[in-house]
């Protein structure tokens, strides 16, 4: 079948957010373990920076990655008419 | 059960799961009630190991089925958040449930690779596979590949990696109920296997997906409480705050303190600390003499006299310990399993040359438990042997220094790197993602997934600071006349967790006197805390329900590789219901008892194993996964290609670089360790993918039609890919 414009514009908007969470997650990751000796120096709630994102920072970021892309995602269905029945 | 609708099927299970939790505390305020009244720890253990088993085995028999949608993937009806749970329960393996908090407590900053890896994978699942995987909607993983890609080929290579990855991983799980099993009840590690494997066999057996799903879900109840209980009261005795992961900021502060204190020879702890150092350096050195030796024997053809020796010595040390008033069966063991692996003089080399590195270890400062990436130490050496040391020789030892440094924090992102990639490839856990009602619930599911997960994972970094500090300052500078309770204990149980020895003979504890197995960080948590061992019992209890949910959902893996994919896709598609669930019930019997004979033998290098898994997984399936759903122009030859590139590369290397194969560590790329292979793997499997496609035709418009329609939840005048 053909695609509409507005199918393809959903998936683009697709591509862009899963690419700016992709790059969050990129950030959290990969750049702080980068420069965990130089954020260590840090000292957040007792915690050195780096030590902490590792132990706790990051996982939050990955739940609230997950929880926002369902969340946006599942709206954006509604908007371009591509969600499924309800049950 | 089917006339019911999703929300009424929702509420239902709700009620029954709140019901089950709460049942499971009464149970074990019942048995704490006994403990008072006088009931043995024995019994209590195996009180623990028989309810559980039985519990999982009665959601088993009760979630039978022969259909093959329930079979396969539960009906597609299980919501989100129990999706989680199960999805929860499924990854967390023994290792995460009872290794994880030791190996943060061993390694400091080095350890949160893994849960960072373990954790930040989900962001890849949710991004790039649960959605459009959910949207396809068949039974396997290798389904996929083998009807977006067409033909036998891609869906052959999906199999036999998703056999290899699976495969390694169970047998690490079936080993792990044996160890359980065999420390709750007492009974042989040999016949712990088999018992768990019953266990395990008890719920996959008779309802495939169905009853694995089920019983999922009430291990994940289980495994959480064990695993909180123990850190929260610890937590509470420790700082007075009930939630350890905000209470063990100001503890890694005291920690930290004491560590430096520890390595200050200008201090009372620290110049006792210096002078066992000095002790575990002597043995270093004679350990390396002896090395030395025996080279210059093998060297000269006569080192069978050296072997003989060590091996008489350890005869008689064995003759000892079977004499002793009360005979004690794990160092029996334990030193007839080291007269066993003495084969030879290679073997007695290895056995040296460890002994060298633990001396060489523990005659070393502490290291620092937040410290990212630090070096070897080469400045502060040669300050201190040479405080005259020219700057060319300053700038040596930190040009040294630097590089072990760089070489830690690249494999540092290796790993974390492959140990995401291979969480988003493992079939495992993908196949979950089928089980869900619709796209939407599967997103949703992820996050459940991972919140579940982090409950844990984000806990275990707590545990290990909190128990660092126990040690510390309770059991550092205490009189070996009156140790604690629970050193005691576990010295005498498994002196592979606890060994303490007055090394100088001051009657005090020192640090590098101890030597603790990372195990013992959970098991011995409630102990240190002072719990009735009704909590060790339900700790263990935990123990066995993450290896056996894990176990659960990788058999059913691989037997439904099998009996899908290969029997009903390729061999008979005609094949009746009856007889596909028949022959993948009979498949999934001669896994488990495969995979469980496997893990008796006690396969020495499981570890690497279950890690390599994921960088197997990590090439293999990835690139061809992703790309099969962002990237139309990807076809049949490109994902041949791609998997078989990646997987190569993956196995080449660690071929080439691991000694259990053979190989050596001067082959490694960039000083990358073989478990990482997998950050060689995938790059290999994203060309060999993109080459493939661009050198042969784009695939056909049916093919492209299937990824718009995995692409979008809902089209109009959509094709129709789901199975029924």
């Amino acid at each position: 079948m053909q695609l509409s414009e507005k199918h393809q514009e959903y998936w683009r908007k697709n591509l862009r957010l899963t690419a700016v969470l992709l790059a969050i997650w990129f950030v959290v990751t990969f750049v702080v373990i980068y420069f965990a000796p130089q954020l260590n120096n840090i000292i957040i709630m007792g915690f050195p920076f780096a030590f902490y994102m590792g132990a706790q920072g990051a996982l939050i970021i990955y739940v609230l990655i997950i929880w926002y892309y369902a969340h946006a995602m599942n709206k954006m269905d509604k908007e371009y008419g591509v969600h499924e029945g309800d049950e | 059960m089917t006339a019911l609708t999703q929300s009424q099927f929702f509420q239902q299970l709700k009620k029954y799961y709140t019901f089950y939790t709460g049942g499971f505390i009464s149970f074990v305020i019942v048995l704490a009630i006994l403990e008072q009244m006088g009931l043995p720890s024995k019994w209590i253990g195996y009180i623990f190991l028989a309810a559980t088993i039985a519990l999982y085995a009665g959601i088993g028999i009760m979630s039978k089925t022969a259909d093959v949608s329930e079979y396969y993937v539960a009906g597609r009806r299980v919501p989100a958040i129990f999706n989680g749970m199960a999805t929860g329960a499924d990854w967390m393996s023994a290792a995460s449930f009872i290794g994880m908090a030791g190996t943060l407590y061993l390694t400091g900053y080095d350890g949160l690779a893994f849960v960072m890896g373990w954790t930040g994978g989900y962001v890849l699942v949710a991004l790039f596979l649960a959605p459009y995987l959910r949207k396809f909607g068949q039974f396997t993983i290798p389904d996929f590949l083998g009807t977006r890609y067409g033909g036998n080929l891609p869906r052959t290579i999906g199999v036999v990696a998703a056999i290899i990855c699976s495969f390694v991983y169970v047998v690490a799980q079936i080993y792990g109920v044996g160890i359980i099993t065999a420390r709750l009840t007492g009974i042989e590690f040999q016949y712990g296997v088999f018992v768990g494997l019953a266990g395990i066999l008890v719920c996959s057996f008779l309802g495939g997906m169905r009853a694995v799903t089920w019983t999922q879900v009430a291990q994940y109840i289980i495994l959480i409480i064990a695993y909180m209980v123990p850190v929260v009261w610890l937590s509470v005795t420790h700082t007075g705050n009930p939630i350890p992961q905000i209470a063990y900021g100001q503890v890694l502060k005291e920690v930290t303190a004491k560590e430096k204190e520890l390595n200050d020879p200008a201090t009372t702890l620290g110049a006792a600390e210096a002078s066992v150092r000095a002790l575990h350096k002597e043995k270093q050195l004679a350990t390396e003499a002896k090395m030395k030796a025996l080279e210059e024997a093998i060297a000269a053809g006569n080192a069978d006299a050296i072997v003989g020796e060590a091996r008489a010595k350890l005869e008689g040390e064995l003759a000892e310990l079977k004499a002793a008033p009360e005979p004690n069966g794990t160092k029996i063991d334990a030193k007839e399993k080291e007269i066993a692996d003495l084969t030879g003089a290679d073997a007695l080399m290895a056995k040296l040359k460890k002994a060298a590195d633990g001396a060489k270890k523990a005659a070393g400062p502490v290291p620092a438990h937040a410290a990212a990436f630090s070096g070897k130490g080469a400045e502060k050496k040669l300050l201190k042997d040479n405080p005259n040391a020219t700057e060319a020789e300053i700038a040596a030892a930190k040009a040294e220094d630097e590089k072990a440094s760089n070489e830690k924090r690249r494999n540092f992102m290796a790993l974390v790197l492959c140990l995401m990639v291979g969480t988003a490839s493992l079939p495992h856990i993908l196949m979950r993602y089928y089980t869900t009602p619709s796209v939407r619930e599967a997103r949703k599911s992820v996050f459940w997934s991972l919140f579940f997960i982090f409950l844990l994972y984000f806990t275990a970094p707590a545990l290990a600071v909190l128990v660092k500090s126990e040690v510390y300052n309770n059991l550092v500078g205490s009189s070996f006349a009156s140790l604690p309770a629970w050193v005691a204990n576990w010295a005498a149980v498994d002196p592979t967790l606890m060994k303490i020895a007055d090394l100088n003979k001051d009657g005090l504890v020192q640090l590098a006197e101890i030597t603790i197995g990372g195990d013992l960080i959970v098991l011995a948590t409630p102990e240190i805390t002072g719990l009735p061992y009704v909590v060790s019992g339900m700790v263990a209890a935990g123990g066995l329900a993450a290896a056996l949910s894990t176990a659960d959902g990788l058999l059913l893996t691989i037997a439904n590789a099998l009996s899908h994919d290969v029997y009903y896709k390729m061999i008979d598609p005609k094949a009746s219901t009856v007889r596909r669930l028949a022959i993948s019930k009979g498949l999934l019997l001669v896994v488990a008892l495969f995979a469980a004979y496997t893990a008796s033998l006690k396969p020495g290098d499981i570890m690497f194993l279950v890690g390599a898994a994921f960088s197997l997984a990590a090439s293999a399936f990835f690139p061809a996964l992703v790309l099969g759903v962002f990237w139309k122009r990807a076809n049949y030859f490109g994902a041949v290609l791609g998997m078989l590139t990646g997987l190569g590369v993956c196995m080449f290397y660690m071929y080439n670089t691991y000694e259990f194969f053979g190989g050596v560590a001067a082959n490694e790329w960039f000083a990358i360790k073989p478990i990482a292979g997998g950050v060689f793997g995938m790059p290999a499997g994203f060309l060999g993918v993109i080459i493939g496609s661009l050198l042969s035709r784009a695939p056909s418009r049916e093919i492209q039609e299937l990824v718009d329609h995995v692409r979008y939840p809902n089209l109009e005048g959509d094709i129709k890919a789901q199975a029924s």
